[in-house]
């Protein structure tokens, strides 16, 4: 059977796809508040330190950050296609490697919490 | 080779133009770029909480520029859109088969609709905006 490393590429995007569908709406909605003056108190600094320092709030932190990153970093190389960039291996590599430096990025991040 | 080539005619640029469904694909591929630079967003957020209460507070301070309220405007609509329409196709991409005959398909992307609300929900609450 040919073997195809596309599956590596397509589940991240899936996942996040998925992810950015059921949480990204929320997650600007409440930095949207914060922005307009009515932060949340769950945005406060002590209360996001706790959660980002518990072991399953860095694990929902991370996965949401890098499922979006990966997946939002796929759609715009098919975006930069579909407007009409030809050169997709260089846009599939700066993406993709912007993607996995902000993944380390935020693991590197929430190592220090 | 005596036949000519077919050759379609496709400007790479400019193609979406000509149905609205290309248009409405279009639409929805555009919603990317404003999800993608809030994740970067998200990334810097990170950082700043890893500096420590006064970088927090210094980040919390910088969302509030005009620029910013109305970048994360444009983040909300897009991070919605985006939402609707994979809900939307995930009737398409799913299909779920019981004997004989599929679940209706509204059934599908509406559960998917009332777990998005229910989260929603969820996450406020937890954030403590109610």
């Amino acid at each position: 059977m040919a073997k195809s490393h596309k599956p590596v590429v397509w589940f991240p995007f899936a996942a996040g796809g998925t992810v950015i569908a059921f949480c990204m709406p929320v997650i600007v909605l409440l930095t949207l508040l914060a922005a307009l003056g009515h932060a949340p108190a769950g945005l406060d600094y002590q209360n996001m330190h706790v959660f980002a320092r518990s072991g399953l709030g860095k694990l929902i932190i991370f996965g949401v950050v890098a499922l979006s990153l990966w997946s939002s970093a796929h759609r715009l190389r098919c975006t930069c296609y579909d407007f009409g960039l030809r050169a997709d291996t260089l846009a599939a590599t700066v993406l993709y490697a912007a993607a996995i430096f902000g993944s380390i990025a935020s693991a590197v991040f929430l190592a220090r919490i | 080779m005596s036949r000519k080539p077919l050759v379609r005619e496709c400007p790479p640029t400019t193609w979406y133009f000509r149905q609205p469904r290309y248009m409405r694909y279009m639409s929805r591929e555009i919603t990317s770029i404003f999800v993608g630079a809030y994740c970067v967003l998200l990334v810097v957020g990170l950082q700043r909480l890893a500096d420590g209460p006064t970088a927090w507070e210094g980040f919390l301070l910088a969302l509030q520029s005009p620029a910013s309220i109305v970048f994360q405007i444009l983040a909300l609509v897009a991070a919605v859109y985006h939402a609707a329409t994979w809900f939307n196709a995930t009737q398409k991409a799913m299909p779920i088969q019981i004997g004989e005959g599929f679940v209706p398909g509204n059934l599908i992307s509406g559960a998917h609709y009332a777990a998005w609300a229910v989260l929603s929900l969820i996450v406020l609450i937890l954030a403590g905006v109610f």
